[in-house]
């Protein structure tokens, strides 16, 4: 996979001097686990952790004594981080950090579990996880679809905006959740039809754009939410369902399978995209040209590849998708449309395509790593009898998991070279 | 006007040289020849064989192209100077790119196919490349080798090489050269578009000159070379470099034992020795990507070194910062100067002082005497022979020539004890470049060590009292500029005294 397994053995001692990006990781994941081991022993020693991993199969729970395995937990981050540290021993540097970030994340959530009647389900953190990451996906595949071929799409918010509304609207309006998908997805695309262009034809700043188009749209939903569904919402503005499809034995696997095989058509979509999408972007002659387009827009003109006209289809395609991210947010979580709804989800997709690395398969980990941290915020927050993390500290997981995530998995991240610069004849 | 009612006629199987200054409106022609620029006015005639009837007379067809994709088709191929190449796209799929074709009906890239194309175009003209490698991690003369494979595999009637041989060597240029007559013997015709005259008189059948957008005159190429730069440049210009013999004295650089990583990590320059002494200029020659920009970067402080030392005027500056030796009195033209040697949209007068900007008379508790920098940026230009309608417009103004030369103004307007010319006349005109070249030499006289690095081998062969040659991040000989060419030619390729025999088969 593309994101995580960067091992840059050219990363030699001798450019980087001692400090090597490894050593770095090393060195803080050290510190996490001796911090995470600390935790633990401050913890009373009869405390017990209960761990459900399937709500259809009540007995396969388990049972942990929550001091051992927190502490457990913690050395084996120390250890991992302390063989990245002396870089005695080669360890495959994605699976190695992989393994020590959740043996840290498993023992923060064990600790803050542990009291009598608690139980982590991991089936159900899992499936809001996915829930969580479902708009994230579809706003990076947007922006991948945008910015592979340059122009960068900073207006994933108003496009979900937009996709959101018109999705309520057209649903409610023809009584059918189908047309209200197909509703949005247009939507979306008219967003992007006005981004296209301006930045392609009349060669506006693409970020500015993209700014003002969120704007635009957030004015726009909320002028016409206040005139046309506020005082009438069973005409307009009905929370929508689509149904959810169980896939035979695959959603009865503990764990995973309600997360990915019991939900609705919204997550097929999404994983059936990132799929398609990946293999479109770089086994395709459209994929091919796409990315030539990004990245040297006179080589791809000089070879008879019409630039300007192939970034205006895929602007236009991503915004069908980002449309569709947007019909999440409304028919696929069941929700009647408000005011600003997205609340920021479609500039958190942005943070993802950067994560991801431009990359489809990059994006849909990075959304889910950010769906967990979302997820997790929620889960602690409604633990009952308090978490004993302040929530103002939960609520910052999300952005701390952005910071960590640049900083330290990703390593160096290279934009296509053309994103963001018009191409025009000389 | 770029290009003014140029008239151009190349008849199939032939090698048209077309010779001209840069800015002398070159590029331009071609790059409407090649739909990337529409004409204002003119046609652009092209005859075919007849498909029905292939040895019968040729079809003419009147084009206008809007866009390369119509160049493309009327079976023209284009090897541009700036290569157009996909840095993060291997070699293969920059070969296919544009005329992909698909395994079966599945719609994904034929790979493999594309692979074989490449393959057997470079063997059939001996141009060796891996197909999978990344162009990126190419130097740069392999990818040249890309984009003439590029241009030769679409079938192209006419190829247009606009500037080719500037980054190969000397050996290199007779291969690429033996193509060409083998593609001409093929029946296909190239416009070769050169300012390099050896080159243009060994290889073009016919030669157009241009001069300022306009045709000067056609010519063959039994005109001599004195000749054909004076219709270049319009006055008589002195080809070779005048210089007394050299006085070499106290040593004013020396190198030992230097290593220097490049970007990959791999030695660039790879345990280097070498010793400049005031007096003298030292040339290095090599063909591209053996170390020389490492090495001059190196001596700059702008590439961390990870061994070896640096003496400059005698005292250890392997550790200096780059302002500390600058300070020791060491000028530096860099070798890439729209993104080293100037800040692009700063005026000319603030880049003629980007190197004392901070100390008086320029600036004086912080505060830019803009006066003063008026004042010097006047005298410069004087004396530089910058041409520009003022100081105060951007240096991303002034033509690739104006520009070295406020570079060579900036770091030759204070007492040099060493100067580091890395490629001091890339891409600038015949004319400048007799200037460039005599300032160099002035400053030689005056007493300053001269490391010149170019992957000129004639610039280096007129400029050098003394001939470094560089190769695979190593000193592997030094020569007398006097050695011939051939010899030389050989060094660059890595092939020393004792292997020659076999190097020679």
């Amino acid at each position: 996979m593309t994101t995580i397994d960067v091992a840059e053995s050219a990363e030699s001692t001798a450019l980087h001097g001692f400090w090597t990006r490894s050593r770095k990781v090393g060195t803080v994941l050290a510190v996490l686990g001796i911090a995470v081991f600390l935790i633990g022993l401050t913890m009373t020693a009869g405390a017990e952790a209960s761990v459900r991993f399937n709500l259809t199969l009540p007995e396969a729970a388990a049972a942990f004594p929550a001091k051992p395995v927190v502490l457990t937990l913690g050395a084996v981050a120390v250890l991992l981080g302390a063989l990245l540290l002396t870089g005695r021993v080669h360890l495959p540097f994605g699976l190695t950090v992989g393994v020590a970030v959740a043996a840290v994340v498993l023992a923060l959530l064990i600790w803050a579990i542990a009291r009598p009647g608690n139980t982590l389900q991991i089936d159900t953190v899992l499936k809001g996880t996915m829930l969580l990451a479902l708009p994230l996906i579809f706003g990076s595949l947007s922006g991948v679809l945008c910015e592979r071929s340059g122009i960068i799409n900073v207006g994933i918010e108003g496009q979900f905006l937009a996709g959101a509304f018109t999705g309520a609207l057209a649903g409610t309006v023809t009584g059918s959740p189908w047309v209200g998908i197909l509703a949005a997805t247009v939507a979306g695309a008219l967003v992007t039809f006005v981004l296209a262009a301006l930045a392609i034809r009349y060669v506006v700043d693409q970020v500015v754009l993209g700014v003002v188009l969120n704007l635009l749209v957030l004015g726009l939903t909320g002028f016409l939410f206040d005139r046309i569904m506020k005082d009438n919402e069973s005409a307009t503005n009905l929370a929508m369902r689509v149904p959810e499809w169980q896939i035979p034995i695959l959603s009865d696997i503990p764990a995973i399978g309600p997360a990915l095989f019991g939900q609705n058509v919204f997550v097929y979509l999404a994983l059936v995209l990132v799929a398609l999408v990946y293999v479109m972007l770089f086994h395709t002659r459209w994929g091919l040209r796409t990315r030539a387009v990004g990245e040297h827009p006179v080589a791809a003109d000089t070879v008879g590849i019409k630039v300007n006209s192939l970034r205006f289809r895929n602007v236009l395609i991503a915004g069908l998708v980002s449309g569709l991210g947007g019909a999440f947010l409304t028919i696929g979580e069941a929700l009647p449309f408000s005011e600003n709804m997205t609340d920021g989800k479609g500039f958190i997709a942005l943070a993802v395509l950067i994560v991801g690395r431009w990359n489809p398969i990059g994006g849909l980990l990075g959304a889910l790593l950010f769906g967990f941290a979302m997820q997790i915020e929620q889960f602690l927050s409604s633990v009952p009898g308090g978490s004993p993390v302040p929530s103002e500290f939960l609520a910052m997981l999300p952005y701390l998991v952005t910071i960590v995530a640049v900083a330290g998995l990703i390593g160096r991240v290279r934009a296509p070279a053309a994103d963001g610069k018009p191409y025009t004849k000389a | 006007m770029a290009n003014d009612h140029i008239d151009l006629t190349v008849e199939p199987g032939e090698i048209h040289a077309l010779l001209g200054e840069n800015g002398a409106g070159k590029s331009t022609l071609m790059n409407m020849l090649y739909g990337l620029i529409t004409p204002d006015e003119g046609e652009i005639v092209i005859g075919r064989p007849d498909a029905a009837d292939p040895d019968g007379e040729l079809v003419d067809t009147v084009h206008r192209f809007q866009s390369p994709g119509d160049a493309l088709d009327a079976g023209l191929g284009m090897v541009h100077q700036h290569f157009m190449l996909v840095p993060v796209f291997t070699v293969a799929e920059n070969v296919i790119l544009g005329r992909e074709t698909s395994k079966g009906r599945t719609g994904l890239l034929d790979r493999d196919s594309a692979r074989a194309a490449v393959r057997e175009v470079s063997e059939r003209y001996g141009l060796w490349v891996d197909p999978d490698a990344l162009v990126e991690e190419l130097p740069v003369g392999v990818q040249q080798r890309v984009e003439i494979i590029k241009a030769l595999i679409s079938d192209c009637e006419l190829l247009i090489l606009d500037e080719p041989t500037a980054v190969l060597t000397p050996q290199e240029i007779n291969e690429l050269l033996d193509i060409m007559r083998q593609l001409r013997d093929d029946g296909k015709s190239i416009v070769f578009i050169s300012h390099k005259l050896k080159e243009v008189k060994a290889i073009a059948d016919r030669i157009t000159v241009i001069r300022r957008g306009k045709v000067v005159g056609e010519t063959s190429p039994t005109a001599s070379e004195s000749e054909l730069a004076a219709m270049m440049v319009g006055r008589d210009v002195r080809l070779t470099v005048e210089k007394e013999p050299a006085s070499p004295d106290t040593p004013v650089l020396e190198i030992s034992d230097l290593t220097v990583a490049d970007d990959r990590g791999t030695h660039a320059v790879d345990g280097l020795s070498l010793t400049v002494r005031s007096g003298e200029i030292v040339g290095v020659a090599g063909v591209q990507g053996n170390g020389q920009t490492e090495l001059a970067e190196a001596i700059m402080a702008l590439a961390p070194t990870i061994g070896g030392t640096i003496r400059i005027a005698g005292d250890d500056m392997a550790h200096a910062k780059t302002h500390e030796i600058i300070e020791a009195g060491v000028g530096y033209i860099p070798e890439d100067r729209s993104l080293d040697g100037l800040v692009r949209d700063f005026t000319i007068a603030e880049n003629l002082i980007l190197n004392r900007y901070n100390r008086p008379p320029y600036a004086r508790r912080g505060v830019l005497n803009a006066a003063e920098i008026q004042r010097r940026a006047a005298d410069n230009i004087e004396t530089f022979d910058v041409r520009t309608q003022s100081a105060d417009h951007t240096a991303a103004s002034l033509s690739g020539g104006n520009q070295q030369k406020v570079i060579v103004a900036r770091e030759f307007s204070r007492p040099l004890k060493l100067l580091i010319a890395a490629q001091p006349t890339r891409g600038v005109d015949v004319g400048a470049m007799e200037f460039i070249h005599s300032r160099i030499v002035a400053e030689r006289d005056s007493g300053a060590g001269v490391l010149v690095i170019s992957s000129e081998l004639d610039e280096v062969l007129a400029l050098a009292d003394r001939v470094a040659v560089m190769y695979d991040g190593k000193i592997i000989a030094e020569v007398s500029p006097d050695t011939p060419r051939d010899e030389i030619g050989l060094l660059m390729a890595g092939s020393t005294g004792d292997d020659e025999e076999a190097a020679g088969d």
